[in-house]
């Protein structure tokens, strides 16, 4: 589908915002992605790239819809889309993917560096029922806090280094909300260790948590099967696709 | 001049002459919800195994410049979920549907081709050329007598028409052809992806889990050019062509080498519509050329 970017901007070193219309995509729901074709035709890369949903505008008072990403450049691609500039036509197809699932209670967010970008829109839905705990390596990397104290109850920030809040990982202020509060889920979208430390101590817990996961992907329908994740099921162990049965999986399915 | 875009392959007409791939296309549902299945001549689908395969371990793809890498290692539910679970959805629509089946003996291949040929599909695809697994298939096409081997056992099972599918990892394509026509086979296909590696320089490990894959894309398109333009000279038998086709000017050209049938792979990934878009150019180039079938354009290459 074509889209017209609306909107651009360098959020820190390396990582871009970036604003699109989407009347002709499906609405996503938190947790989806769009898989963005990243060349002209007949360019020498072929393959789109998923990025996650950061935020979307439904439209309405003569207002488009509008659609917004966050992404870091890390190749070509991904350098090609920073510097798409205010009315550049975009080739997107979405929204893709499972999403988080429709909980009631409190949702628990927890994002680690740019997998914070999906979570965000789901605070944006769930508004004053979110809390959110986002983690950084520093407070250099700190991007998008803003936005999640606006739409959240409470927002926790973390950073590795300790320049920033609390020091260390996300793990320990997620402890501590769950253990303080009742939630009727928790959201986890970052790096995989993060996402495996999250999991276990919700899992501790016993309330349902939920990860996105990352892997390649080639055509981000379901079709090449290039994007395999392991997960249990009842009879053992079974692939699955990260783009299409996922990329949310309950975190219980997960083979860490 | 109104343009009849069907094509006699092997006893069968094909409403036209674009198929999709084996391996990019699953079982057809994935793409069912982007256009009519129906405009497809035909629909290859995920390489079949007798019993169901995980597949090998992420990262499975790689982006290359013009290509990209795979090596998914034939993961799929087994010949039986297929004809339970798939067949009756990909039997919906109006195309012919090729079962593409890879096993570990020739005698195993027969096996496969029994049950798909008793299922009523229209094609059976013999994969002798897989690079992603080691009991893959290319052991018996890298040999002409292996592949020979391979085509009579499949031959003596199936009721339907039998087609070969070629690696272009070979020195000499034709001999590997000639063998195949020799063994009885009905049709080719060709080319299967290159055996290809890469490298990241900075963990300084393959970037695939499988250390190599299967090269495809706009970038083997002239390899497939050759191939198919070498197995056209080499064998009597038709030929379906593919690798790298992402323009109906690139199928063409695979068509005056001397394909009947076009195969659309990995230019579906880029484009869920690639197939339909391919087919249209091709509609329009045979207008702009004053040409009213397929079969004119297959092996008029001029030399």
């Amino acid at each position: 589908m074509s889209c017209k970017v609306t909107f651009t901007e360098e959020l820190r070193d390396g990582v871009f915002a970036l604003s699109f219309t989407a009347a002709e995509l499906t609405p996503p729901k938190p947790g989806q992605f769009v898989h963005i074709k990243c060349a002209e035709d007949g360019g020498a890369r072929i393959l789109r790239r998923p990025v996650s949903v950061c935020d979307f505008f439904g439209g309405g008072d003569g207002a488009e819809p509008e659609l917004t990403v966050v992404f870091e450049v890390r190749g070509g691609g991904t350098k090609w889309l920073s510097e798409r500039r205010e009315d550049d036509e975009l080739d997107v197809l979405g929204a893709l993917g499972s999403g988080f699932p429709e909980v009631s209670g409190d949702i628990l967010l927890a994002g680690g560096g740019l997998g914070i970008a999906p979570l965000l829109y789901a605070a944006q839905r769930a508004g004053t029922r979110a809390e959110a705990v986002l983690g950084f390596r520093s407070k250099e990397r700190i991007i998008l806090t803003g936005d999640f104290e606006r739409l959240a109850r409470r927002v926790e920030i973390a950073t590795d280094d300790g320049s920033y809040g609390h020091g260390g990982t996300v793990a320990e202020p997620v402890r501590a909300a769950l253990a303080e509060r009742p939630f009727g889920a928790v959201f986890a979208c970052g790096p995989r260790p993060m996402l495996r430390a999250v999991a276990e101590i919700a899992e501790e817990r016993g309330v349902p948590c939920f990860v996105s996961l990352e892997e390649r992907m080639a055509c981000g329908v379901g079709a090449c099967l290039g994007c395999a994740v392991k997960l249990k099921t009842a009879d053992g162990e079974a692939v699955k696709r990260v783009c299409r049965d996922g990329p949310v999986f309950a975190s219980g399915e997960v083979v860490w | 001049m109104v343009t009849d875009l069907s094509v006699k392959f092997c006893g069968l007409t094909f409403k036209n002459p674009i198929v999709a791939a084996s391996g990019t296309f699953g079982f057809g549902r994935e793409y069912g919800g982007y256009f009519d299945l129906s405009e497809l001549g035909g629909i290859a689908v995920k390489g079949l195994t007798m019993k169901p395969r995980l597949g090998n371990a992420p990262p499975r793809i790689a982006e290359t410049p013009s290509g990209m890498l795979n090596a998914v290692g034939l993961q799929n539910p087994g010949v039986r979920a297929f004809v339970s679970d798939e067949l009756p959805y990909l039997r919906r629509y109006d195309t012919k549907i090729i079962a593409n089946i890879s096993a570990e003996s020739a005698e195993e291949y027969g096996e496969l081709a029994a049950v798909l040929s008793d299922a009523g599909v229209d094609i059976i695809e013999v994969n002798v050329s897989c690079p992603n697994v080691k009991a893959g298939g290319i052991q018996f096409g890298t040999s002409a007598v292996a592949a020979a081997e391979v085509t009579e056992a499949v031959k003596r099972r199936s009721a339907v028409p039998v087609m070969i599918k070629l690696s272009p990892n070979v020195t000499d394509i034709a001999a590997i052809a000639k063998a195949c026509e020799s063994a009885g086979a009905d049709a080719l296909s060709l080319i299967n992806t290159l055996l290809g590696m890469r490298i990241d320089v900075k963990s300084r490990r393959p970037v695939l889990s499988n250390v190599t894959g299967g090269l495809s894309g706009p970038a083997v398109l002239p390899v497939a050019v050759r191939c198919v333009y070498q197995a056209a000279n080499a064998v009597k038998l038709p030929l379906l062509g593919l690798g790298g086709v992402s323009s109906g000017t690139d199928a063409a050209e695979l068509m005056l080498a001397g394909a009947s049938l076009v195969g659309v792979g990995t230019a579906s990934f880029a484009n869920p519509r690639a197939a339909l878009v391919i087919r249209g150019e091709l509609e329009e180039y045979m207008r702009r050329n004053n040409l009213s079938s397929p079969g004119e354009i297959s092996g008029g290459v001029v030399i």
